[in-house]
């Protein structure tokens, strides 16, 4: 046993050390301000960055110091094992064309190693119309694969058996209609629900908030999530009913701290309607996942994730009385900023892929995404995939990188970034609080504004050249061939989706389909979970605009408050 | 003394990237000109009739979704019916190159890509209207 007499003499020691180190620095401050330094291009969006960082940075706050990973509040990751345990899920989105073609881009995928499959639905699939509805012409099978009923559902996982696989769905306006297409896939192939893994996007708020693909008014929206919170607690346990996204928020033009902000405001948001509802927190919080955006700023983005994960468990148990661990840990999914890939000399983006790839890792996350080097000019050719999907594997099997669970904790510098962003974060939420709260900030605009305004600072900021991009503003060429090849998807899946489109509405059983959208708008017009009824509907092949058309006559249609 | 241009800014399709119009939209404003920005969703239908109803000079089409070169076609053809193909169309967006060359074989203005500065469309949008104004139209 020490006793505090015996403590003195270290103690005093280190008094004496931290008075010595004080010293240092400021006469390092010296030194450092008559010295000639750059001017610095970049701007980070916490507070100045200073160009030395030493404890003294962190008095007042303990840092990570006292914690280990796997343990409250998870700030070094959530699984005592980190990457020794298990390595990130190589998770690449794809999906063009028909179902037929995005299968065999799977088939590739699963064959050169990727883990997870993560389905790109076309801009009609996502807005809940069918592939030969007029709003979709020109549309079908461009930016993903075109899903308009469980046959399509059935025809892209074909030969994939869904109880091995685990399968993300970037989906958010019709998400309900979309799962229970997966779901009743799943049925037909004869896999229990309770065998599925995947997630569902399904983040609405962030929709009206910065990606825009909505279907319904901002209210039943978040009915139909909750209705997935209840049915997927109970009936598919393995599968995250959503992904709380700030992918698309700072894509559109948020700084860091605005995108870990206004993505953990969403994230409480759909905890206090799942409260709200009578769900207890621990039933549904565990399968709640994130998905964040990895930019340029390396430190930043390793702070965000880190600082992420300890305001989330901070919230679930102080504000919302979580007890299961599984509730508190935040699980995230990670993609590197597509916003920062450039259309000029675009094997740079190779380069800038594989440093966004490294921030991620650094960051703990479970899963990611490497965007391909084409991505500004279309969608990936499969020679630009595997390169992506080879910086993972790089990274994972070469560099040694996770080998050790959060290794920049300790540093002065990230750990202050770390304790910066987290009280930029907590300034924001009170700010959303005073506008009263997320929904009634979407639709004052006040998100949107926000968001717009960052962006249009961004631009100003780069054609000032306050911000370089590498072959854009700086290093410029004179504009060559373009060196890479590109792929062009042609109009051959729409003709084919409207054959198959029009030969599956003669072909199903036309009463029972009926019979299913009415009693989807009897479930929606009252209180009763719809899921159920929705399921029905994709069993009996009902299309997606009907199902989505049958919500609309009860819920009405979203308006945008537009402004720029 | 010369009006400032009216500038129809567009979203068609189904894409919700609205980053780049509303940047752009900003900037235009910012570069003096009359600015109305549509909002998201619109179809050909809702754009043509709006650079009518608005008199629009300048019609800029934002577009990331692929469908360019079915739907900026048709906001061409719709203002012709309506008698006003004096009406320049242009705008920006994921347009491979050589779709930026076939639009402006059917009349479509010039189309920008990623990364060109706001700079280079106002100067453009100001050199058209000038050389409108230089032929009296």
């Amino acid at each position: 046993m020490t006793t505090p007499t015996e403590l003195d003499p270290t103690l005093a020691a280190m008094r004496d050390e931290l008075d010595r180190l004080r010293a240092e620095v400021d006469a390092w401050r010296t030194r450092f301000a008559s010295g000639a330094v750059r001017d610095l291009a970049y701007a980070n969006s916490a507070a100045e960055v200073a160009p030395f960082y030493t404890a003294l940075d962190l008095e007042g706050s303990a840092g990570t110091a006292f914690e280990v990973p796997g343990q409250y509040p998870y700030t070094r990751g959530i699984h005592p094992t980190g990457y020794r345990g298990k390595l990130w899920t190589m998770r690449q989105f794809a999906g063009f064309g028909s179902a037929k073609e995005t299968n065999a881009r799977y088939k590739f995928l699963l064959k050169e190693g990727t883990t997870g499959l993560s389905v790109a639905f076309d801009f009609p699939t996502l807005m809940g119309y069918d592939s030969d509805h007029p709003r979709s012409e020109g549309e079908v099978g461009k930016c993903g694969v075109a899903i308009s009923s469980l046959a399509d559902m059935e025809q892209l996982f074909e030969g994939i058996p869904l109880g091995e696989v685990s399968t993300s769905m970037t989906i958010n306006g019709p998400a309900i209609i979309l799962w229970c297409f997966y779901l009743a896939a799943a049925e037909k192939q004869g896999v229990p629900l309770t065998a599925l893994r995947g997630t569902v996007q399904n983040d609405i708020l962030k929709e009206y908030m910065a990606q825009h693909a909505w279907c319904f008014p901002i209210e039943p929206a978040l009915r139909l999530i909750v209705d997935m919170f209840e049915f997927g607690a109970q009936e598919v346990p393995q599968w995250n009913t959503v992904s709380i996204s700030g992918y698309h928020i700072r894509e559109a033009g948020a700084t860091a701290a605005q995108e870990l902000a206004f993505t953990l405001a969403d994230g409480f948001t759909y905890v206090e309607r799942g409260i709200a509802r009578g769900l207890d927190v621990d039933d549904f919080a565990p399968r709640l996942s994130f998905f964040w955006d990895i930019h340029n700023d390396f430190f930043e983005e390793i702070a965000k994730l880190r600082a992420a994960r300890r305001i989330w468990a901070r919230h679930m148990k102080e504000r919302y009385g979580a007890t299961s661990a599984r509730s508190l840990v935040m699980r995230f999914h990670s993609q590197t900023a597509g916003v920062t890939l450039t259309a000029q000399q675009p094997m740079n983006n190779v380069v800038r892929v594989a440093y966004q790839a490294l921030a991620a890792v650094l960051g703990g996350t479970q899963s990611l995404h490497t965007n391909s080097m084409d991505e500004t000019l279309a969608l990936p050719t499969e020679q630009a995939v595997e390169v992506a999907l080879r910086t993972q594997q790089v990274l994972a099997y070469e560099t040694g990188v996770p080998n050790v669970i959060d290794p920049l904790g300790g540093s002065y510098y990230v750990e202050k970034l770390t304790d910066e962003l987290e009280a930029e974060a907590e300034r924001l939420f009170e700010e959303i609080a005073a506008q009263g709260g997320v929904v009634a900030g979407l639709e004052t605009g006040w998100f949107q504004k926000k968001i717009a305004e960052s962006a249009a600072r961004q631009q100003w900021e780069i054609e000032q050249h306050r911000r370089w991009i590498v072959g854009v503003n700086a290093f410029a060429t004179e504009e060559r061939a373009l060196e890479i090849p590109l792929l062009k998807i042609d109009e051959q899946a729409a003709k084919d989706q409207a054959a198959a489109l029009a030969r599956l509405r003669q072909t199903r059983d036309a009463a029972r389909c009926t019979a299913a959208l009415d009693r989807l708008r009897e479930a929606a017009r009252g209180t009763e979970n719809v899921v159920p009824c929705i399921l029905e509907c994709a069993r009996s092949y009902c299309t997606l605009y009907e199902i989505r058309a049958a919500l609309e006559e009860v819920f009405g249609a979203y308006r945008e408050p537009v402004f720029f | 003394m010369t009006r400032p241009i009216r500038v129809l800014v567009a979203k068609p399709g189904l894409d919700g990237h609205d980053r780049g119009a509303k940047v752009v939209a900003a900037a235009l404003r910012d570069a003096g000109m009359e600015v109305i920005y549509t909002g998201l969703h619109q179809t050909p239908e809702m754009i043509a009739s709006a650079a009518v109803q608005e008199d629009a000079d300048v019609v800029g089409l934002s577009i990331l979704s692929g469908a360019h070169m079915t739907l900026f076609p048709r906001v061409l053809q719709l203002l012709r019916e309506q008698g006003r193909d004096d009406v320049l169309i242009t705008g920006g967006g994921i347009i491979p190159k050589e779709d930026m060359a076939a639009l402006e074989q059917q009349g479509i203005g010039k189309l920008f890509g990623p990364g060109t500065p706001t700079t280079a469309l106002i100067d453009y949008i100001k050199e058209w209207f000038a050389a409108r104004q230089a032929q009296g139209a």
